[in-house]
């Protein structure tokens, strides 16, 4: 997970980097010529070793789900995902969860990173450090605090809301709630940095020329950040649309109900309709690939878009004599 | 607009940023706040500007009092130490947004920035970004930025701090002609002594949260209230004796000193500017300090002497011309002396 290295600090030389220790060239060079050129049979030992780590890991699952998917012909495989109205309601599910979860998380998220990267107050590192939890915490273990507080008969709030009628538990909002408890810090933990990094000087500037709060939100911090948006966005997504811990605890898992893609898949697998399972899992792997080709995309995108560096003007550069921010 | 500063305080936590500061600047002036790091001048600019909030004083732009107003609707130009220009818009945009904000109508805001861009010179750089541009054009940039709402302050952080020398030269230069020209009241803060006297009209020194002088530049030159600032502007030789009933000794030296005519001795500080002591090859009859050159530097207008005095543990500077230094024949290792044509005395504060 690329969490920590911000897309902003990337290099703009890293992608067209890679691909210079390619195999031809290292087939020409027999003998190690230089001190910074090991052994041939170091160099191809490593390179099988890696090569088959990420073979056996990663390549043969991927292909074998869409194998197995399209076993029995393409015409099975779209009956599968669109003639299973079980199957239909789960994509429905996760098409609703998924942009609800991401939208809160993403207006949360820019919300927190931009009070913690501004401003010191009062447990700013505790906030921080909350953010982080639903990385050190266990889906599952999410999942059974939501039934702790939203249970029907034992939950905390549970009992007054559904005493007025409000379904949280075994139903959307549950799922809604432990998705976005989980993909909590995405957004929030790409911008802090990104923040950070530019410093509050443009922010300043827009005020003192007049910009109101909201029209420097909109005019200058938010085009400055919008890669790490983007970025923290489509992760989000991604998590999003692959939780199975925290929702297969809080749905009650009802068929044609409360499922999810991820649960969905599950459920198929148990009653042995393994194509169907196979086929449902393809969705969710392509979004994956999806979501990895944006990635790719946005880093290149943000790449081209930094070409010309401002060296002159560290960015980041606060005044020392400036504790606080009075906004 | 004038700007009148009444007692302001600053502190973030227990360190004092602004110690009762009282400042008076007249519309239309150009005044430099002048000081070393940690004196306060940044946070001074920034409570002016309203982007800090004095613990104690009050603010005014003219007859308003606008402590608790908020920098945007102070309408003040502000130029940052590394310029803060939008990274993300062109210098076009740069320029033009203090006018989007104030929602002006396309036409004026076109004719407004390219008047700007006509006035830094740069009117074909309207569709570039920042990033390609040079420091001093950067520098130009957000100058116009600041001005293009017509503000009746304009601030500037260290305006120069960050270029170089010979683009540091012309843009001083270029910045006393538009105060000139445009006339709007302005503060500058910078830790330059030369260009604080270069550009400014007045210059207000800084030390620890306090206002040490405030005058024009010959006149707190010339006649500094205490040795910070004597030893802040400029180089300096400093002395250590008494002074008794109008005389002042220092070592076997002794001069008058009119302005300390006190009976009982007291011990004194006493500065003297480089150019104000003088060599010669032989005693004159003058009181002088026998001294060893240690080194010489000839280039340039004047000719740097550094001596060491005889007796005692003391290095001087002098400053002299070139024809004289080379009139005298003098070289390393002969012996000199050194007689004051002016010495400044401070008497040690008795705060301390």
């Amino acid at each position: 997970m690329q969490l920590d290295a911000p897309p902003a600090e990337l290099p703009p030389a890293a992608v067209p980097a890679r691909p210079a220790r390619s195999a031809p060239t290292e087939r020409r060079t027999r003998a190690p010529t230089s001190a910074r050129q090991d052994p041939a049979v170091v160099r191809w030992g490593l390179t099988l070793a890696a090569v088959a780590v990420l073979g056996v890991l990663v390549v043969v699952p991927v292909v074998h789900v869409f194998w197995e998917a399209l076993a029995d012909g393409p015409a099975v495989y779209w009956n599968n995902l669109v003639r299973d109205p079980a199957t239909r309601h789960a994509l429905a599910l996760t098409l609703t969860v998924v942009p609800i979860a991401v939208g809160l998380n993403l207006v949360f998220g820019v919300a927190v990173a931009w009070a913690v990267a501004r401003f010191r107050f009062p447990g700013r590192s505790l906030l921080v450090t909350l953010i982080d939890l639903p990385f050190s915490v266990s889906p599952v273990v999410a999942g059974l605090v939501f039934v702790l507080l939203f249970g029907p008969r034992q939950g905390i709030f549970g009992p007054w809301l559904y005493a007025h009628g409000i379904k949280v538990l075994f139903a959307t909002p549950g799922i809604i709630l432990v998705t976005c408890f989980v993909t909590l810090p995405f957004v929030a933990r790409e911008l802090i940095p990104v923040l950070e990094a530019d410093g509050p000087e443009e922010e300043l500037a827009a005020l003192t020329l007049g910009a109101s709060g909201w029209q420097m939100f909109w005019r200058v911090t938010l085009p400055n950040i919008k890669w790490g948006v983007l970025y923290g966005v489509l992760l989000c997504t991604a998590r999003a649309a692959g939780e199975f811990g925290a929702v297969h605890v809080v749905s009650g898992r009802i068929t044609g109900k409360t499922d999810t893609l991820p649960l969905r898949v599950e459920k198929l697998l148990q009653e042995y309709r393994t194509p169907a399972a196979f086929a449902v899992a393809s969705v969710l792997t392509s979004l994956a690939l999806v979501t990895l080709g944006a990635k790719a995309w946005l880093e290149r995108a943000e790449a081209s878009s930094l070409l010309t560096p401002d060296p002159s003007a560290p960015r980041g550069e606060r005044s020392k004599e400036r504790k606080d921010e009075a906004a | 607009m004038s700007i009148t500063i009444r007692d302001v305080s600053k502190r973030f936590g227990a360190s004092v940023a602004l110690d009762g500061v009282t400042l008076e600047v007249p519309a239309g002036g150009l005044v430099a706040l002048l000081g070393p790091s940690g004196s306060g001048k940044t946070t001074l600019l920034r409570v002016i500007a309203g982007l800090e909030v004095p613990d104690e004083g009050s603010i005014h732009y003219g007859e308003e009092n606008v402590t608790n107003l908020p920098a945007r609707q102070r309408n003040l130009g502000f130029v940052f130490q590394h310029y803060a220009l939008f990274r993300h818009l062109s210098v076009f945009e740069n320029v033009a947004f203090a006018l989007r904000v104030r929602a002006w109508p396309e036409e004026r805001v076109r004719e407004r920035v390219s008047e700007l861009l006509h006035l830094i010179r740069m009117e074909d750089f309207g569709p570039r970004r920042p990033s390609e541009l040079s420091g001093g054009q950067r520098q130009r940039v957000a100058l116009a930025r600041a001005l293009a709402a017509q503000p009746k302050v304009l601030l500037l952080d260290e305006p120069f701090g960050a270029l170089d020398a010979q683009v540091r030269q012309e843009l001083r230069q270029w910045l006393r002609r538009l105060h000139h020209s445009v006339g709007v009241t302005t503060v500058l803060v910078t830790h330059d002594q030369e260009e604080a006297f270069e550009v400014a009209d007045r210059v207000v020194l800084l030390n620890r949260g306090r206002v040490e002088q405030a005058g024009a530049p010959l006149e707190v030159f010339e006649n500094p209230a205490n040795s910070f600032v004597m030893d802040f502007l400029g180089r300096v030789n400093v002395f250590h004796g008494r002074v008794e009933a109008g005389r002042l000794f220092l070592g076997g030296l002794e001069v008058p000193c009119p302005d300390n005519l006190h009976g009982e001795p007291r011990a004194a500080a006493v500065y003297v500017r480089p150019h104000e002591l003088d060599i010669d090859g032989e005693p004159n009859g003058l009181p002088s300090l026998p001294a060893r050159v240690l080194h010489v530097n000839p280039a340039g207008p004047v000719a740097r002497v550094h001596l060491a005095a005889l007796e005692g543990n003391l290095t001087l500077q002098v400053e002299v011309t070139p024809e004289r230094w080379q009139g005298l024949g003098l070289k390393v290792g002969d012996t000199a002396y050194v007689s004051p044509r002016r010495a400044r005395v401070f008497l040690p504060d008795y705060a301390i």
